[in-house]
């Protein structure tokens, strides 16, 4: 049980980083905070991907004297961390999006508090 | 099979009539030129096809594809053919008898009513022509639709409430029918109509055959006004007098009382019925329909909604003739159709007439009417009769037969019921004719007989039924045609 | 050659004016709409050639940069992608053809960032149809998203907020997906689709997969709008601007909806998913919840906008369904749904920017009979799509529901049968009570005619009129050809 669980530690951070996100993005009434639990989750997620690409006595996929090329047990996947590199443009480009989002709102209505907002559009 | 392009061009005609009757708007005249024009050549269309249909042959057009399979298909079989002669030949007395009543009653958006009229019509002779259901469910739908704007027409209160309940009860009718064709395609794998029925090879669970056959009877029963399903009738005399002669007696009803011919002879087969007792079904509730309607028609003052009520039940003798799987019964319920159009038709115009003339639409204000309006009492009269049953009128040959029909098939019940209905019919319709005549009017001084445009169109078919009842055989050979129909759905096709 | 590079130029001509539109807009502000005319019209007439070459020639791997997965990233251009980009970039033609007028009105001085942002939009959906990769069409689909969470904020003043849920709720599902492929790539060890589908029977008994299969069907629902993860779409398509939500509405959600397809029918197949979980099933009965829901809620409603974009959480719902089925006719049928409500719901979105334009509402409550008078022919061409939307025959409508119908009797599955058969009676009713209003003097105003004397037709400009007008044409049209269109579907059914 005990080894299920050390064994996994990664697995088990982004969970737990996953669980913050969502969390900060449900019950925050703020929605900078919101956006703050959206990074975290995409966070979470991109650490997911990390991880998975990581071995045991592996090294950085870059190509080394001393270990054969064929011997890509020795090397990181570098594939993931390519495509997070991806996640990571996307992630940025969500918050900017997010905040020009957050600063036309507030132009608008002079809070970024979600309950005060939710009553000024409705009256 | 012989292959024709008459059938489409029969539906064709009134579709490229509404253009030209719309865009002719600010011309009256012209306009209901264009109605009557259309009118004229559909009928003689319908009537080049009718030779053939009594020789009992075929004439079909494969068009396209509604879908993979699945044809949009023609084909003026003798049935067909029978119902679009009527349905054509009563078009062109109700667009006279239309010019007059319109005009007379001041009515708002005519070329609105004129151009739904021609696609009604359209509608209709497809239904007759349909050689699927699929191509049967396509003009189905859009008789529900055109009608709709005729039944709205006057844009009343009353009038909008009837068209809610038009809709929601053939839109809903619409929809069982669509389920109940997929669920023939399922089993069956075909959706054709052919004489012996689509079932006849199949084998069916009998819960599923249950369900298939309450299916299309949700579907066709709403337009043929089979109790329950009846109640939008009545309320949709909301409209005008002519959408009432021809689409509530005629257009509408009869694809309704027609759809339940092709369902029992063509899509189950008279055999497939028998075996899975489905025509007791029908016998119910036609029986009950036919009698319950002429007792409610008893409780109506308002003249139409007693014709209204009349038409629920006379269109229950067609369904009863069906259901008794007999080939006379089979036959004096098919020349019921011509009855009772001819007939009904005629009484609604005389109630027309009665309203755009004198203004008057409850049967307790017609005492002495009959002296100011004599051709059209007397039109009401033969009209009257003739629903009854009274020789030598059109009436009285289709229950002649409807009698004959039950006695073959060795069921009384039916016997009973159309005796005691036909002396309800006398009683809900002798009232009207003894104030007309016996009762002293009043206010009657300043009114004469209506405007020609409506008095020729009633007079005349009320002669027309004086003519099929002594003579059957005149000049389309009806009865012939009825016989050679119910030939050929007994004899397994 | 050109019929090779054909998925890669579909794509690069939006990119190209993409680029465009802002360089000429510093010199000529009016240029960006033309432009971006030009562009979507340049899309799809390579997508009309394409799909003509594919009925020839059949479907096209494309290699970007010639390199083959699983080290480089391919563009499928089968049956399935190709029917899509032809839809999708038709209707883009259409509606940004339309939005000439909207744009001065709506947002006047913004035309050049619009028009950038709806080619980089229409990049993103054009991208997500054609990828052959799921990471890649995680990239299309935040292309996508980001360009529209830019277009829905452009509108009332509650917009920016309803865009910026959206874009919480769109970002978390569009994580989830990625979640989602990370676990499968775990499992497979590739990103391909096609390399993909051969190597998942082999691992389908590990969980990560069909966790994998839940958490992308989640992320992908939200951008579908499958219920219950409709909640953005209301507000958002209400809110915007009329061409935002015109060209939003009609495309987005299928995109989504074919992405679905793609997943669960290609990818998975119905065969491994079921045997580990009833999860079509499930699919199924929320589509069924969506589809009542969704044409309930659209009855309470009294705003035009918002009416129509509950009725498309039913749509969708129809196209899920026949997803769920996974037999001939439902996967023909929903695809049929596809074109006939793209070309509905936009010819009713383009309907409600007209009388936003002339009118400045949209509230249902205030049509009157002057509108026909006014507006005939948007009028008329609502009736028809109105009329479509109901599932009256001969019109496009009512052939998708027969084929979903056929396809749930063929399942035996009675339920979805009779949510078919309700649904369609309460589009008619959320849509005859408008043609009441508009074709009928108010019965409540007595004997007075309610059209007053002085009111003349007021028809919209001929650039607004013709796509709308060639919108409720094109329902007769797919209606009398829904046979050809059906009959090649079913050719691409995935499992014979």
């Amino acid at each position: 049980m005990l080894d299920f669980f050390f064994g996994h530690y990664a697995y088990w951070f982004s969970i737990i980083l996953f669980s913050i996100g969502m969390y900060g993005m449900l019950f925050k009434k703020t929605l900078i905070k919101k956006i703050i639990g959206l990074s975290i989750l995409q966070s979470s997620v991109i650490l997911f991907f990390v991880s998975v690409a990581s071995k045991v006595d592996a090294t950085v996929p870059v190509y080394d004297y001393n270990i054969p090329v064929e011997n890509v047990a020795n090397y990181m996947n570098p594939l993931p961390h390519t495509l997070m590199l991806t996640a990571i443009v996307v992630g940025v480009a969500t918050l900017g999006v997010a905040f020009t989002l957050l600063i036309a709102i507030y132009n608008r209505y002079q809070t970024l508090d979600e309950q005060e907002l939710i009553e000024r559009i409705h009256d | 099979m012989d292959i024709s392009i008459v059938p489409l061009l029969a539906i064709l005609v009134s579709l490229v009539a509404v253009p030209l009757i719309l865009f002719s708007s600010s011309k009256p005249n012209l306009r209901e030129g264009w109605t009557i024009l259309a009118g004229v050549i559909k009928f003689g269309l319908v009537l080049s096809l009718l030779p053939g249909a009594i020789d009992g042959q075929t004439v079909s057009l494969h068009l396209f594809d509604l879908a993979p399979g699945m044809p949009f298909e023609l084909a003026a079989d003798p049935i067909g053919v029978f119902f679009a002669v009527i349905a054509s030949g009563l078009w062109i007395f109700t667009s006279f008898y239309s010019i007059g009543y319109m005009r007379g009653a001041g009515e708002k958006k005519q070329t609105r009513y004129f151009a739904s009229f021609a696609i009604c019509l359209s509608a209709t002779i497809g239904i007759a022509f349909s050689a699927n259901l699929l191509t049967f469910i396509v003009f189905y739908e859009m008789l529900t639709l055109a009608t709709y704007p005729l039944v709205i027409h006057k844009e009343t209160k009353k009038a909008i409430n009837a068209g809610r309940k038009y809709l929601a009860y053939t839109l809903t009718a619409g929809l069982l029918l669509i389920a109940a064709a997929g669920l023939t395609y399922y089993y069956t794998g075909s959706i054709e109509f052919n004489p012996g029925g689509i079932f006849a090879d199949a084998n069916v669970p009998h819960t599923a055959m249950l369900i298939i056959f309450i299916l299309f009877l949700g579907g066709v029963g709403v337009k043929a006004g089979i109790m329950p399903l009846h109640s939008w009738l009545p309320s949709a005399m909301a409209a005008p007098t002519p959408v009432s002669a021809l689409l509530h007696a005629v257009a509408v009803v009869k694809s309704g009382v027609f759809a339940v011919i092709r369902v029992v002879g063509y899509v189950f087969g008279t055999d497939v019925m028998a075996s899975y007792g489905l025509n007791d079904i029908l016998i119910v509730l036609a029986g009950a329909t036919i009698i319950l309607a002429s007792l409610l028609a008893f409780a109506q003052d308002n003249l139409k909604r007693r014709l209204a009520y009349s038409t629920v039940g006379h269109l229950s003798y067609i369904v009863l003739g069906v259901a008794l799987l007999t080939p006379l019964g089979m036959q004096g319920g098919i020349m019921h159709i011509a009855a009772h159009a001819t007939m009904k038709i005629t009484l609604f115009f005389c109630a027309g007439a009665i309203y755009v003339n004198l203004h008057r639409e409850n049967i307790s204000n017609l005492n002495g009417i009959a002296k100011v309006m004599p051709w059209t009492m007397a039109a009401f009269t033969i009209g009257s009769m003739g629903l009854a049953g009274v020789p030598p009128l059109n009436g009285f040959v289709s229950k002649w037969f409807l009698a004959l029909g039950s006695l073959e098939g060795e069921m009384v019940l039916p016997l009973i019921i159309l005796i005691i209905s036909g002396i309800l019919n006398v009683g809900y319709f002798f009232p009207i004719i003894q104030r007309a005549y016996f009762r002293k009017g009043e206010g009657l001084e300043n009114y004469g007989e209506a405007s020609p445009f409506m008095v020729i169109p009633l007079f005349a078919t009320a002669v027309l039924s004086i003519f099929f009842g002594m003579f059957p055989n005149l000049f389309f050979n009806f009865f012939d045609l009825a016989t050679s129909i119910a030939g050929t759905l007994f004899t397994g096709g | 050659m050109i019929e090779t590079q054909i998925p890669a130029l579909i794509a690069l001509a939006f990119v190209l004016f993409a680029i465009l539109i802002p360089v000429f807009s510093l010199w000529r502000s009016e240029l960006a709409q033309p432009l971006a005319v030009v562009g979507s019209g340049l899309a799809a007439t390579l997508s009309l050639f394409g799909f003509i070459n594919y009925l020839n020639n059949g479907a096209i791997r494309y290699f970007f940069g010639g390199w083959e997965p699983p080290i480089g990233i391919e563009f499928v251009y089968d049956g399935l992608s190709a029917f899509m980009v032809l839809v999708i970039n038709t209707i883009a033609l259409l509606v940004l053809i339309h939005s000439k007028h909207i744009s001065k009105r709506e947002f006047p001085g913004k035309e050049m960032p619009y028009f950038t942002m709806a080619m980089l939009m229409m990049l993103g959906f054009n991208g997500m149809v054609l990828t052959g990769d799921l990471f890649n069409f995680y990239v299309f689909l935040e292309i996508s998203s980001l360009a529209s969470y830019a277009l829905i904020a452009i509108g009332e003043k509650q917009a920016p907020f309803s865009a910026f849920r959206y874009l919480i709720i769109g970002t978390t599902g569009g994580t989830l997906y990625l979640l989602g492929i990370g676990f499968l790539y775990t499992v497979t060890g590739t990103l391909n689709l096609i390399d993909m589908s051969a190597m998942l029977p082999m691992v389908a008994d590990n969980t990560a997969v069909i966790a994998a299969l839940i958490l992308m069907i989640v992320g992908i629902g939200v951008k579908a709008a499958l219920f219950p993860m409709h909640g953005w779409l209301p507000d958002a398509y209400t809110y915007a601007s009329s061409s935002s939500t015109a060209l939003i509405a009609p495309i987005g959600t299928k995109v989504a909806a074919y992405m679905l397809f793609r997943i669960v029918l290609y990818l998975f197949g119905v065969e491994l998913i079921d045997a580990v979980a009833p999860l079509t099933t499930v699919i199924g009965v929320l589509a069924c919840i969506g589809i009542l829901y969704g044409s309930i809620m659209a009855i309470a409603q009294t705003e035009l906008k918002r009416m129509l974009a509950f009725s498309s959480i039913s749509q969708i719902g129809y196209i899920i369904m026949g997803l769920s089925l996974a037999n001939p006719f439902g996967f023909a049928g929903a695809l049929l749904h596809v074109v006939n409500h793209a070309a509905m719901k936009a010819c009713l979105f383009l309907v409600s920017g007209n009388l936003r334009l002339k009118e400045g509402h949209t509230n249902i409550t205030r049509f009157d009979d002057s509108f026909r008078k006014k507006y005939p022919w948007t009028m008329a061409s609502f009736t028809v799509a109105a009329i479509s939307m109901v599932g009256l025959p001969p019109l496009a409508g009512f052939f998708s529901k027969w084929y979903l119908a056929l396809g749930t009797i063929d399942n035996e599955n009675w339920l979805f049968l009779a949510v078919i058969l309700v649904s369609s009676l309460l589009n008619a009713v959320y849509f005859f009570r408008i043609l009441e209003k508009v074709y009928m003097k108010n019965p409540d105003a007595a004997d007075k005619e309610t059209i007053a004397a002085d009111v003349k037709r007021n028809e919209v400009s001929t650039s607004m009129l013709t796509p709308t007008i060639i919108l409720a044409l094109s329902l007769f049209v797919i209606g009398f050809a829904n046979a050809v269109i059906v009959g090649f579907l079913m050719n691409i059914f995935p499992m014979q």
